[in-house]
């Protein structure tokens, strides 16, 4: 049997999304941000919503989004993608609008238009990457950074009575009367992957159904932040992120969910 | 004739923004410019021509909603005062970077700092030279009544598209605040989502199939190719010299003596010619309409016919500077001005005229 002989259309498994472009990934060798960019791209394909989809990148690792995704894009200004995204809905209504933020973008110099944003409850979706660190900058203190954690900027580890704890931000906005659904995930295992795109399809759902804002975030890696390798960074991340920052949902039909 | 009115100049921006076809305004209360969306809520457009309106929960989400806005080709307008203008320069550096249609209205009061909310004009460096980082301008526009609080937003809405660039209309707090008759021009219809990307195929409304992804961005890490583009946005501006530069004169047919001015100030100068005419004082005004582009062409000729200028500005002297470097020292250039929201008379205009250029 000729290796031709199995590539059929009916034996195809896995392709790329077609809403990906054909550039590189910017991104370090192990970072999630690729694998959180597949699925955001996977899933509006498969709604077939790619003509009335905008997106909105930030300012940090991910600030190049628009090179790496085929939609119409605007890239925003440190923190304020959620404003942006403000006027784009209210002036487009029947078009999906979604923001990608990382953490030092939307929990630290965006916590206003955050909150404002979720508060109002746009119906947008903000699709939230925290890795507890600056990764494009090298690796400085986050608002998410744990306790005890090094940073460049905390060589010796966040010391909360000095610099403050970590923010717990999907926690805070999930108690905001204009969010629909809050919820937490990871891409590091294939199994994350596959409730990761079921939480974006659910976002999208909301926006379709005008429900209010949607607040999807991802605990990712910064393997170059942390020093870590790869492997070493997602086992660090179970074994630390994981524990202050539980996968799950936390706000499901507006109701905030139980645990 | 258009509908005539009894309006504040706030609240006539505010009815000319809805009547210019204007898609969308988000603003932030400060004194002394509330107004504007105080009538733009009390008019509820969004129910009418579908204009937005929001109030925003600070200056800067407002301008950074303007850049959203913007960027799918629709006509945001936000408007504040000297502080809150502040804090929208970076969303307005960015806009300019992006190259987005913006209307801003800056209703000055005295600064720094939170200074006062009486009227100045101390703002005419950030407006024109630049306020936010990086090599850009702004069309500026300065009116000088209530009437063209309304009428400047049409040329501000022509010029926001004509260039892509944002335009301030540099007012200030007695404009702002005083009324005046105004005739106000027949509404214009919002352009339909079709009509925004014919005018605006760059917008990020959705990419077609026929057509690559729009991106809106002010950012190349490629040096090379930033320098180009900035080359770009200077060869605009260069065409807003060639093209746009918009000002009044007032008795200059045969004045010895130049009075500068903008705005409030202009207004002010203009009695003060009337009293130095009765005294024999051949003098004129040349009221700039536009900061930037500046009239610089015609003060340069201007320079051949007066013996001396007087540039008279709310404020420490900024403009100033741009007369000097118009007259580039052909005849003697003063400022005169009370600054820190005191406004000038026109009597001490014209002491100021004879202590400082007749002499």
């Amino acid at each position: 049997m000729d290796f031709k002989d199995i590539i059929k259309p009916e034996n195809l498994v896995y392709r790329r999304s077609s809403l990906l472009t054909d550039k590189p990934f910017s991104y370090c060798p192990g970072c999630g941000h690729g694998t959180i960019h597949r699925l955001i791209m996977e899933v509006v394909e498969e709604l077939g919503i790619q003509e009335i989809t905008v997106g909105i990148a930030p300012v940090g690792c991910s600030v190049l989004a628009y090179e790496f995704m085929n939609i119409d894009m605007q890239q925003a200004a440190h923190g304020r993608a959620p404003a942006l995204a403000t006027a784009l809905k209210r002036l487009m209504p029947d078009k999906y609008i979604f923001t990608y933020q990382g953490d030092g973008d939307l929990a630290a110099i965006g916590t206003a238009e955050t909150i404002h944003a979720c508060n109002r409850g746009e119906n947008i979706i903000i699709f939230f990457v925290n890795n507890g660190i600056y990764g494009m900058t090298g690796g400085q203190m986050a608002p998410t950074t744990l306790p005890g954690m090094p940073a460049s900027t905390c060589p010796f580890g966040r010391d909360v009575n000095i610099m403050g704890n970590p923010l717990k931000i999907t926690e805070l906005v999930a108690q905001l009367p204009g969010v629909h659904f809050a919820t937490r995930q990871s891409v590091h295992t294939p199994r994350n992957v596959r409730r990761a795109k079921k939480a974006i399809q659910m976002a999208f759902e909301v926006q379709k159904n005008k429900k209010g804002t949607s607040f999807v975030e991802f605990v990712s890696n910064c393997n170059s932040g942390w020093k870590l390798s790869p492997v070493a960074a997602n086992e660090w991340m179970e074994q630390h992120m994981f524990p202050f920052y539980p996968l799950g949902d936390i706000k499901v039909d507006g109701n905030l969910v139980t645990k | 004739m258009g509908e005539l009115r009894l309006m504040k100049g706030n609240e006539a921006f505010a009815e000319a923004c809805i009547r210019a076809g204007v898609d969308a305004y988000f603003g932030y209360p400060i004194t002394p410019q509330s107004e504007v969306l105080e009538y733009l809520m009390s008019q509820k457009p969004y129910e009418t021509t579908g204009m937005v309106v929001l109030q925003a929960e600070s200056e800067v989400a407002a301008i950074n909603m303007c850049y959203g806005a913007g960027g799918a080709g629709f006509l945001p307008v936000t408007s504040s005062s000297s502080p809150g203008i502040s804090l929208k320069m970076e969303g307005v550096s960015y806009i300019a970077g992006a190259e987005l249609p913006l209307i801003i209205l800056n209703v000055v009061r005295g600064g720094p700092g939170l200074g006062d909310i009486q009227p100045a004009q101390s703002d005419y460096f950030q407006a024109t030279k630049g306020g936010g980082h990086g090599d850009y301008r702004l069309y500026v526009l300065a009116p000088s009544s209530v009437q063209e609080m309304a009428d400047f937003v049409l040329i501000a809405k022509e010029m926001a598209f004509k260039y892509r660039n944002p335009v301030m209309i540099l007012s200030d707090g007695i404009i702002g605040q005083m009324m005046e008759k105004v005739e106000l021009f027949d509404p214009i219809p919002r352009r339909t989502i079709q009509e925004v990307e014919k005018q605006a195929p760059w917008a990020t409304t959705g990419k077609k199939a026929n057509r690559e992804r729009n991106i809106i961005t002010s950012l190349d890490l490629d040096p090379l190719k930033q320098e180009q583009h900035v080359y770009h946005l200077r060869d605009k501006y260069s065409q807003m010299e060639r093209e746009d530069v918009r000002f009044e004169e007032i008795s200059t047919e045969d004045a010895e003596y130049l009075l500068v001015a903008y705005g409030s100030s202009a207004r002010i100068c203009q009695k003060a010619v009337d009293l130095a005419r009765e005294e024999g004082i051949k003098l004129g005004l040349l009221r700039a309409i536009t900061l930037f582009p500046f009239p610089s062409k015609r003060l340069a000729e201007l320079s051949n016919q007066v013996k001396g200028m007087l540039a008279v500005e709310m404020s420490l002297g900024q403009m100033v500077e741009d007369v000097k470097l118009a007259v580039n020292c052909r005849v003697p250039v003063e400022h005169y001005g009370r600054t820190g929201g005191v406004i000038h008379s026109p009597v001490e205009v014209l002491e100021a005229l004879k202590s400082k250029i007749i002499k």
